[in-house]
């Protein structure tokens, strides 16, 4: 049997895929990874399709031994690591693939200036699937790993492995943003003339107390002059609520799917993947962006994550 | 009827059904999103109902904004409530270890404790939504004597099964969680259950509530 031996399992590694959906009346928010051009670029490079699981890992990342045959792995994001052979130690770049032999080892030491990185195989890790996902969401325990980040000496195996590893490398770099694009929320008008205009003028800190299920920010308070709460009612990722203290919340994919925070306003869907990168201490800058100019912007990345993957083949 | 449809980003939409939160609103919104379930309206993602809203997700690599939106106006509404929606009772034992919040609600609601367990248990209750944790039901309305603001600091864990109380809903934590709702008992029926893939959560938007008063010794052998 071919297997993963996790020595050390690091900071939050979960294993991860496309996410859920059609659940959020019952509680049950998307998760899946939280960097998705990052996700598909790792299964493209190892020449699996792109909606099959992969291991995500946040700054401090595993450190595991393989046992078995030979097989490909590619690491993306923007990551620090490097390959332990018989022989020689050998320093990993991002979007290339290596293959690997019985014995070796992956240190993954660490995202740099970002949080999200991707282990991906060419094959498929055994593990257990709920509604149609192996997305761990660790505050439900829903998912594969019995809901639960990888632990220090657990072992994973893996079946199928692609018969015909091929050699593939992506000259990409993984860009930083720091500006934000953001469209008004519903309830833009509860707040200060000032406080909206800190909203989109001023920088704000993304703070340490920030994972997969929401991202805080601190700046400037924004002040409400309406009501700090609203009906609770329902959330999508990428909303910005502004509770009573002034500070934002982004919800990100293991949001909680309901709340009673008035909305300031939503990330757009071709900023999300950047802004889960950005890590505590970072300084984010929000835009002001009509729906029209999100839905351009978002086929423009789109066509860019595709162009990506046709280099590959 | 919708009052406003409006987009939550670019990739949701955002259907308002009135400011006032009832039980007809509510059941407009349900009457809604049953109808958009059963109907798999391709692009669609997720539905959230809530008090008064209805949020609409969809998949912006299939649809957009403009076309779900047309879809939800020529939208022909079934009322499926009656044939979906079920009656459901939950036993709830409230002894001193469970009823964590008596001593404040007794003050607060200036009643004694076995007024508020006698007021509490003789109502049916509707649930108006699911969520913030899976499975947690919002249900309503409370009696007009039994509202309370929550508690000025949540508490950090609420026991698995607590009861809570806040304003005109009652909801149960379908699991361990922060919280800050006045606890006036616990279940130990499995409220939510990840295991049962097709219908995890036992309580469903549109169904109503029976809370039935149980004695701790049956709360102990209620699982046995």
């Amino acid at each position: 049997m071919n297997r993963f031996e996790i020595i050390r399992a690091g900071i939050n590694t979960t294993f991860q895929d496309d996410g859920r959906n059609h659940l959020y009346h019952i509680g049950i928010p998307l998760s899946g990874v939280m960097d998705k051009r990052n996700y598909i670029l790792a299964n493209s490079l190892v020449g699996n399709k792109i909606d099959k699981p992969v291991i995500e890992f946040a700054y401090q990342g595993p450190l595991i031994k393989y046992k078995g045959d030979r097989i490909n792995i590619v690491i993306t994001g923007d990551v620090i690591f490097k390959l332990i052979k018989k022989e020689i130690e050998i320093e990993g770049n991002c979007y290339e693939n290596y293959l690997i032999e019985d014995g070796d080892q992956i240190d993954i030491i660490s995202t740099n200036k970002s949080v999200y990185g991707y282990l991906a195989v060419g094959g498929e890790f055994d593990l257990k699937f709920q509604w149609g996902s192996c997305s761990t969401n660790t505050k439900a325990n829903v998912g594969s790993n019995d809901g639960k980040k990888l632990q220090n000496d657990q072992k994973i195996n893996i079946s199928n492995i692609n018969s015909n590893p091929l050699k593939k490398k992506l000259d990409y770099i993984n860009t930083r943003i720091e500006k934000i694009r953001v469209i008004k929320g519903t309830n833009f008008n509860y707040f200060s003339d000032e406080g909206k205009k800190i909203f989109f003028e001023k920088e704000f800190i993304v703070s340490k107390l920030s994972d997969r299920m929401g991202m805080r920010l601190e700046g400037q308070r924004i002040e409400n002059i309406v009501d700090t709460n609203i009906r609770s009612e329902g959330l999508i990722k990428g909303v910005i609520q502004i509770p009573a203290d002034g500070n934002p919340i982004i919800m990100l994919s293991d949001h909680g799917t309901i709340g009673g925070y008035p909305k300031i306003g939503v990330v757009i869907s071709a900023d999300y993947d950047k802004l889960v990168q950005l890590s505590p201490g970072s300084k984010i800058k929000f835009q002001e962006i009509e729906l029209s100019d999100a839905e351009t912007l978002f086929k423009l990345y789109e066509m860019e994550t595709q162009n990506l993957i046709s280099q590959l083949k | 009827m919708i009052k406003n449809i409006s987009n939550l980003g670019d990739a949701a939409l955002y259907c308002d059904f009135g400011v006032d939160v009832n039980k007809e609103t509510n059941s407009e919104v349900i009457k809604y999103f049953w109808s958009l379930k059963k109907k798999e309206v391709q692009g669609i993602t997720n539905l959230t109902p809530s008090y008064n809203k209805l949020i609409i997700s969809f998949d912006l690599k299939k649809t957009n904004f403009k076309e779900i939106k047309k879809k939800i106006e020529d939208l022909v509404i079934n009322d499926t409530k009656s044939e979906l929606s079920k009656k459901i009772q939950i036993p709830i034992c409230c002894a001193d270890e469970f009823s964590l919040d008596i001593k404040r609600l007794e003050e607060k609601l200036s009643m004694k404790r076995e007024r508020i367990y006698e007021n509490f248990f003789k109502k049916e209750y509707f649930c108006y939504m699911t969520g913030f944790i899976a499975g947690m039901p919002f249900l309503g309305d409370l009696d007009k004597t039994m509202r309370v603001n929550r508690l000025e600091t949540p508490r950090v864990k609420v026991p698995k099964g607590s009861v809570g109380l806040t304003e005109q809903f009652a909801n149960v934590y379908t699991f361990e969680s922060p919280g800050g709702w006045n606890i006036i008992g616990n279940t130990p029926l499995e409220i939510f259950d990840s295991s049962k893939e097709e219908s995890p959560n036992l309580i469903s938007p549109g169904d109503t509530v029976i809370f039935k008063q149980i004695s701790l010794s049956d709360y102990k052998n209620f699982n046995e």
